[in-house]
Formats: C-alpha cells, sequence, structure tokens
C-alpha cells in the first residue's frame, strides 16, 4: 500500500501529513500526476508555513487523485490503494493509522469528505476566503479549500484557528477581520435542516449513519426538519461546469516547455504540446479537460459556463433561505462508505456523480464538517460552531 | 471609382509602472539579461496567486480620463486562453467582459481639419514574454521579462480614414498618455504597438468591406507605408480581381514593404474567455475616482494658451515649452521662484533644451529641478553668477538633480567677486605681461582689448560684472 507519494521521518508528537496537491518546498509535489512527476516548487503552501510555525512537523506527502478530482485517490500515477477490495484515501489512511496527528488536503472535488466519512474522521472545510490557497496547486479556484482531516473535532478547530486568516499573497483572501470569525466560540446550531432529495440514493449504512446522528442531535435538543432541496441538488451540474472550465484552463500551463513532462517524440511546437500532454495525463483528467473546454467556447459559453454562474447565484441564495429558519444543513458526504473495485471500474465517471454531496459547498464556498460519516453545511463563518455539533458524536462515544 | 479606406487601430501600451501587473517583481527589463525580472507568478508556476497591482488600475484610469472616457466603477479582469511558448500560463489576464474604460474621443488635427475619433475601450492586462531564435543552434529559447508588464490595449472605432490621420491619432494619443506620465510609449522601445484593421469600400458607401488585420509595424512610418500598401492592394483586389479578399490577419514586412496573411478567421483560435477566478472585481469608490481626476495634467494646448496670455510668451516660446510635461513642469516651477516667464523660457529653450539635444534625451527625460532652475535664475540675473557659470551650473544640475545652485556656485568658486581690489591687481598683471597689446589698442585696434579683457576674465573665473571690468581695464590702460 503506498499511502506516500514522499516520507520523512519526524520524532516530532505533534505530525502532519499534506496531500500531494499542497508545495512543499524540498520534496516534489506531484497533483498525482506523471506530468508533474519530481516537480520541485520554489516555494511553499502558506497553510504549511502556518502549521509549522503552529509547532506541526512534515512527516510526508500523501498520495493523491490525479489533480483531485477523483473519488479517493485512485487515479493517482501510483496506482490506487486497494484495502479489502475497498478503495482507500491515502491521507485518511495515515491520520486514521496514527502516523500523522492531521492531514491537510486541497478540497477541489469533495474526494477529502468523502474519505473522512468513510474513515470515521472529522474534516473541515472552511469558509472560502478563510485559508489562503497561496501554494496549492490550482485546479477549480473558485471552490477549492484547504482542509483539514483529524480524529477530533477539537484537533480540526485548533488547525483551523492556525490556518485562517488574512493573507496579502491570495487575491481571493478575506479581511483579517472576517477570517477571526471561523475561529470564534459560536453556539452550536440549534435547528438543521435534513436535505431530503439527498438521502434517496443512500445505500443502507449511510441512511443508518444519518439516522444515529439525527438521533444524536435530538436527543441533545437540537431540532431537526426535513426540507425540499431542489436547488441545492443542482449543485453538482454547477460545480462539474465551473470545475472543468477552470480545471482546463488551469493545467493548461502544463505543456512540456517549462517543467514537468516533456515528450520524447515531436517535430514542431504543436508536436510538443499534444505528445506530452497525451502521454502524461490520465483518463478522467483528459474527460475533464475536453468538457471543461467545449464549456468555455464561444459557441458554448453563454448557454453553458454563464449559466452554471447564474446558478452559483441562485444555489447561494437558496441557503441563504435556508440559514433564515435553520442553523445548519445535514446532507450524506457520499452514497456508499465503501466503493468497490468493481463499481468504480464498471463507472469511470462515478466521482462526477457522487460530488451530488460534496458539489453544494464547493459551489457555494460555505463550510462543511464531515463527522459520523455525515456531512454539515453551516453559513458562512460557521466553521466553529459546525465542529460542535461533531463534537456531540465524541461525548457520545460514537 | 473612387474609394475610401476604413481604418480602426488596437494600440498596446505598456504602463511606466514600476513592478509588474501581479507580481512585485520590475517592469522595466529594456537592456537587462533575459530572465533577470522573474519570479515563480509571472513564470506561471502553480500556486501562485495573482494580486493586482493598484498603480495599473490608477494607470488605466488615468488613460481612460485622458481620452475622455467612461470609467468603469466597477473593473473585473478575465482569463483568456491560448498556447505560445513565451506564454507560461498559457493564459493572459486581461479585461473582456468590464474594460476599466469605454466609450472616449480623441480630437485630432491634420490638413484636413479637426476630426473626433472614438474610442471603444480601454482594458488593461498582462504583457507576454519573448521568444528568441539562435538560427545557428537551430533553437528557440524564451525570455519572461517581459511576461506579466502591464499593458492598455486602447480600441478605436474604425473612424480614421488615411495614413495622415492614423500618424495624427497616435501622436495624439502619446502626447496624452505621456502628459499624464503613464507611458514612455516610444515605438522602437516596444512600449507603443499598433495592430491595424483596414478595409476599403466605395466611396460614400455605408458597407464596410472585407477586413485585414495588419500586425509587426515598427514604426510610424511603417505603419503609414503598410497603410498606402493594404489600401493599393484592396482596390486592385476590387477593381481588377487579382485576388479574392478575406477577413484575415496579416505581417508587416517593411523590409520587403509588403504584407503577408498569417491566419483567416476560420483558422483563428478559439480564445475561452472567462472571469478570473482569483482577481476579485476592483471597485472604484469616489474617494479614489476623485483623486485620480484631481490627478490630471492640463492638456498641453491649454497650457500653450496659458502661457502666451498669462505670462506674455510668443507663440514660439509656447510651443517649445509644450514639447512635454518635464518641460512644462520645470517652466512652471522655476517661474514661481523667480517670477520672470522670459527669462526662464529662455533658459528652458536655449540651455536645457540644448543640453537635452546634445545628450541625445527626449524631453520626458528633462530632471532638473525647476525650483533649483529659478534660483539658478535669481542669482545669475542679480549678478550674484555671470551667466557663463551660470550654464556650467545647469550642467551640473543635468548630473546630479539634487544640487543647489547656491552653495554649488560657492564651493566651486562661481560666485561673482565686488572686490575691486582683486580686479585692479588681475588688471595690472594682464596689461604689464602684454605691452604689445597695450600698445594696440592704444593704436585704435579695438580687439586687442578684447584679448586683454578676455584673459582678464579667464584669470578671474568668470566672477565678474563684465562692465566692471571692461571700466578698469580701459582706466588701467589710459592710466598707463
Amino acid at each position: 500500500m503506498k499511502l506516500f507519494a514522499t516520507k520523512i521521518d519526524t520524532t516530532s508528537e505533534r505530525t502532519m501529513v499534506v496531500d500531494d496537491m499542497i508545495l512543499t518546498k524540498d520534496t516534489p509535489t506531484t497533483a498525482g500526476s506523471k506530468m508533474l512527476d519530481g516537480y520541485v516548487s520554489l516555494f511553499e503552501a502558506e497553510a504549511l508555513t502556518r502549521l509549522k510555525n503552529a509547532g506541526y512537523a512534515l512527516c510526508g506527502k500523501a498520495n493523491v487523485g490525479e489533480f483531485a478530482i477523483d473519488l479517493l485517490g485512485e487515479t493517482s500515477q501510483n496506482g490506487k490503494i486497494v484495502s479489502g477490495g475497498k478503495l482507500i484515501n491515502a491521507s485518511a489512511e495515515i491520520v486514521s493509522s496514527g502516523e500523522a496527528t492531521i492531514a491537510i488536503t486541497l478540497d477541489v472535488n469533495g474526494s477529502v469528505r468523502r474519505a473522512a466519512a468513510q474513515s470515521g474522521l472529522v474534516s473541515i472545510k472552511p469558509t472560502y476566503g478563510t485559508v489562503s490557497r497561496y501554494g496549492t496547486i490550482p485546479v477549480a479556484c473558485s471552490g477549492e479549500t484547504v482542509s483539514v482531516m483529524a480524529k477530533s473535532a477539537d484537533t480540526c478547530r485548533e488547525v483551523l484557528g492556525a490556518i485562517a486568516g488574512h493573507d496579502d499573497k491570495d487575491g481571493t483572501s478575506l479581511s483579517e477581520e472576517l477570517c477571526a470569525r471561523v475561529k470564534q466560540n459560536e453556539s452550536a446550531p440549534r435547528k438543521v435542516a435534513l436535505l431530503k432529495s439527498m438521502t434517496v440514493g443512500v445505500d443502507g449504512e449511510v441512511a443508518e449513519k444519518l439516522n444515529a446522528f439525527i438521533a444524536l442531535l435530538t436527543d441533545n435538543g437540537v431540532e431537526v426538519c426535513e426540507i425540499d432541496d431542489e436547488v441545492i441538488a443542482t449543485s453538482r451540474i454547477a460545480w462539474n461546469i465551473l470545475m472543468s472550465a477552470e480545471l482546463c484552463n488551469n493545467v493548461s500551463r502544463y505543456d512540456g516547455v517549462k517543467y514537468g513532462y516533456r515528450a520524447q517524440n515531436f517535430s514542431n511546437i504543436d508536436e510538443l504540446y499534444t505528445n506530452s500532454r497525451t502521454e502524461a495525463f490520465g483518463e478522467l483528467l483528459k474527460t475533464a479537460i475536453i468538457f471543461g473546454s467545449e464549456t468555455l467556447s464561444t459557441e458554448n459559453y453563454m448557454k453553458v459556463y454563464d449559466k452554471a454562474l447564474r446558478m452559483r447565484r441562485v444555489i447561494v441564495e437558496a441557503f441563504a433561505k435556508i440559514f433564515e429558519s435553520f442553523d445548519a444543513v445535514l446532507l450524506p458526504a457520499c452514497s456508499t462508505l465503501a466503493y468497490t473495485e468493481e463499481t468504480v471500474s464498471a463507472n469511470k465517471y462515478l466521482a462526477f456523480e457522487e460530488n451530488l454531496y460534496t458539489a453544494p459547498a464547493s459551489v457555494s464556498g460555505l463550510p462543511a464538517v464531515v463527522a459520523g460519516g455525515v456531512q454539515l453545511i453551516g453559513k458562512a463563518f460557521s466553521d466553529s460552531a459546525l465542529l460542535e455539533l461533531a463534537k456531540l458524536l465524541e461525548k457520545e462515544g460514537k | 471609382m473612387k474609394y475610401e479606406t476604413v481604418i480602426g487601430l488596437e494600440v498596446h501600451v505598456e504602463l511606466a509602472t514600476k513592478s509588474k501587473i501581479f507580481c512585485s517583481c520590475s517592469a522595466h527589463s529594456y537592456g537587462a539579461d533575459p530572465n533577470a525580472h522573474v519570479c515563480p507568478a509571472c513564470c506561471g508556476m502553480p500556486g501562485m496567486l495573482p494580486v493586482v497591482n493598484k498603480r495599473v488600475v490608477d494607470y488605466g484610469m488615468k488613460a481612460g480620463l485622458m481620452l475622455n472616457c467612461h470609467i468603469n466603477r466597477t473593473t473585473t479582469f478575465d482569463k483568456k486562453s491560448y498556447y505560445y511558448p513565451d506564454l507560461p500560463a498559457a493564459y493572459q489576464t486581461t479585461q473582456w467582459f468590464a474594460p476599466v474604460a469605454v466609450n472616449g474621443l480623441v480630437e485630432i488635427e491634420t490638413s484636413k481639419g479637426k476630426k473626433g475619433v472614438r474610442i471603444k475601450q480601454i482594458h488593461m492586462e498582462e504583457d507576454a514574454g519573448k521568444l528568441v531564435h539562435d538560427i545557428r543552434e537551430d533553437t528557440t529559447h524564451v525570455d519572461f521579462n517581459r511576461t506579466s508588464v502591464p499593458l492598455i490595449e486602447i480600441v478605436s472605432q474604425p473612424d480614421l480614414s488615411s495614413a495622415e490621420e492614423v500618424e495624427a491619432y497616435l501622436e495624439r494619443l502619446k502626447t496624452l498618455l505621456r502628459f499624464a506620465k503613464v507611458a514612455e510609449c516610444e515605438m522602437a522601445h516596444g512600449t507603443m504597438r499598433c495592430d491595424v484593421n483596414l478595409s476599403v469600400r466605395p466611396e460614400g458607401s455605408d458597407k464596410l468591406g472585407v477586413r485585414a488585420e495588419m500586425k509587426n509595424m515598427n514604426s510610424i512610418e511603417a505603419i503609414k507605408r503598410a497603410i498606402e500598401y493594404e489600401t493599393a492592394r484592396h482596390i486592385d483586389a476590387i477593381e481588377n480581381g487579382t485576388e479574392v479578399l478575406r477577413q484575415e490577419t496579416r505581417r508587416w514586412d517593411d523590409i520587403k514593404g509588403k504584407s503577408y496573411a498569417m491566419r483567416t478567421k476560420e483558422t483563428a483560435g478559439d480564445y475561452r474567455y472567462f472571469p478570473d477566478p482569483n482577481v476579485m472585481p476592483v471597485v472604484i469608490d469616489d474617494e479614489w475616482f476623485d483623486s485620480i481626476k484631481a490627478s490630471l495634467p492640463e492638456l498641453p494646448e491649454v497650457k500653450r494658451a496659458r502661457y502666451t496670455d498669462e505670462y506674455g510668451l510668443s507663440d514660439y516660446d509656447a510651443e517649445q515649452l509644450t514639447k512635454s510635461i518635464a518641460l512644462c513642469e520645470c517652466f512652471e516651477k522655476a517661474y514661481e521662484v523667480c517670477g520672470n516667464a522670459k527669462d526662464v523660457a529662455n533658459w528652458i529653450i536655449s540651455e536645457a533644451m540644448s543640453i537635452l539635444n546634445v545628450r541625445k534625451m527626449t524631453y520626458d527625460m528633462l530632471d532638473v529641478d525647476g525650483k533649483a532652475l529659478g534660483e539658478l535664475i535669481n542669482l545669475v540675473s542679480g549678478g550674484k553668477v555671470s551667466r557663463v557659470n551660470g550654464k556650467k551650473i545647469l550642467s551640473a544640475m543635468f548630473d546630479d538633480p539634487h544640487i543647489d545652485p547656491a552653495k554649488y556656485a560657492e564651493s566651486n568658486g562661481y560666485v561673482v567677486s565686488n572686490d575691486t581690489g582683486l580686479i585692479e591687481k588681475v588688471v595690472a598683471q594682464v596689461i604689464a605681461g602684454d605691452p604689445k597689446a597695450v600698445s594696440d589698442f592704444k593704436g585704435g585696434k579695438e580687439k586687442a582689448l578684447m584679448s586683454l579683457f578676455g584673459r582678464c576674465m579667464k584669470e578671474l573665473k568668470g566672477n565678474c560684472d563684465p562692465q566692471v571690468l571692461r571700466t578698469i581695464l580701459i582706466d588701467a590702460i589710459n592710466a598707463l
């Protein structure tokens, strides 16, 4: 089982693993792609610097799926990781096994949240703009976020406290004042909305986790109501368009000219581009590139991309409407807690379907916490409040 | 049949900000070593995020206001995708949906009179790098010094109809942008570049002909030649059917004096514009807008009128002084100090401008502090420093703009002496040393006096009132 892309020995008690989307200075960062095989960055991610300052030692780089758009990391150039016929995510496994206290990952298409759900870990995808994206490999910049995975809600909160904050090096970074709000000790939500349509397609195990969590909430005096969520459920469509378009543009820089993989055989500049990209990129990534390229073409821009931008606004408004009456929403993080090898090979694009559950928070930029195998989305800056709910599970001893 | 040419211009101007548009690298690489001014951001390396240089927006706004544009108070940046080795991230950050300035008007004057040229828009964007081809090794090298240097692209409506008008328009743009100090606009340095969109139609027709876009013209002369060539080519095609005109991009070869097809509309790439999610919309509030508006310079023609009306200068002097904003500012500051406009004009036109010419500097490069010049003029007109030594001090002020003329005169022995005793002593020495000149003068040779006078002045290092010296000299000879 190759969990680590690079392993670093450390004697520190507080250790972190960062996935291979987070740039480190002295070890390669490959985004799980043959295209960046051996690529060593000249600078490191801001989140990493902040955690080093907070006393965490880097114990290695975790394998990640190619540009982090897949289910759990199965498209990594280093191959998929399987245990007992079940797909495993490297970052989650490293934290579960205790090899690292925390994992810092880039949540592009929800693989981090699916992994946390399946491993019974806690993860926080912070409010967009509160953690600097400086030094992360760009894929879908309008929605991706540096995320934290750990065994407990308290650890997640402590790490969030260390990495959240304004950064001049990131033009989308919010003010120090706004960033500070994610750390504030707000009271735990009192009213939670269960997104009805999202509970339909899940398997028995996920349904059980949802019910257990609802019961726990109710026992603790939190009101849970089921609500219709037609608009939120369209997030996946908008996200697949936005993510693919931005991805197509962001990975264009890997052209074989400056760094990374270069094809051996070419007779002109166009062949250098084409052959390098054909040989180095994997199938799922190529699919996303072609899809993204189509959505941005002059012919399709207004019909597709512009509509996705409008959908994003409508989705944000729908969430705002829900939050007039509720403090958080409850939904699954994935349809099953075990992706088998067969399921995955039968449907190459499962990651673009399973993001039904993860796209709402990616599109809207709202904070999302995964705990007890389920997911909570809260108002902007309610990150700490969401983690308070996750703590109920720990008190219960799960 | 008579034809008319319809021309629209896309002018790229490099903004004169210190640093690049999205990183802190120097934006000035003219003559620098390849890849000396680069960082991971302008090399398009993954993980760096663009942070907008506010100065670029200041300059973009200034340019817009100088060209009478409407300023979009919320202006956004977009990505334009294409593959070329000089574009490291494979996209250029530009403004597609909400450019900084729109709907402007520039007035030009030609032999046919005055005319307004409408400006469609001005957008801010980053420049690309440069490819350097090594023919001996058959390799190509990439220099990223120029990547992310800020540019504005000024897009005109197709309101121009001749090479003469195009020249007048470009000269007017140069003047306006240089006066606002936002750009150098030097075609030879590549800080101003121009693409010409041209079509030809029967005179009076309201239908546009087939359009050709011409690139790669490196001087106004080349642009004029290209326009004349292209107009003739189009008329020839229409009249004689020599070729079928297509909408295409053409490259001008100035040595051969011909244009060549580069690509047609059908083979042109799709740039896949979309809003850059990493650059937040730039919101220009009233305070910002007003501060830029307040910083705009008086237009050169307004200054010219003021210089003749208010200061009583001749048309020629006013014309000369308004050749650059640097000359105007030096003049106005010096005038404030010494209060004699004609004197200042003379010093600038006959002294400062000739020093600039000798040093092969442009009129925009004048770096002499106007206040110091005013003080220098006061020293000379007050008889404290001779005019000859005044010129020497001015020359020194070109080398070091921080020079204080009074102190400099003092420490270099340029102060006129009122010590008649010293003058008498020098005169006595000089006439004693040249009895022939003395007798020549006495014999009626005026020239001999000039020779003696010159030697005395030299001994006195010029620090002497010529009238006083002359009187003492003649008196001394007569007393012999």
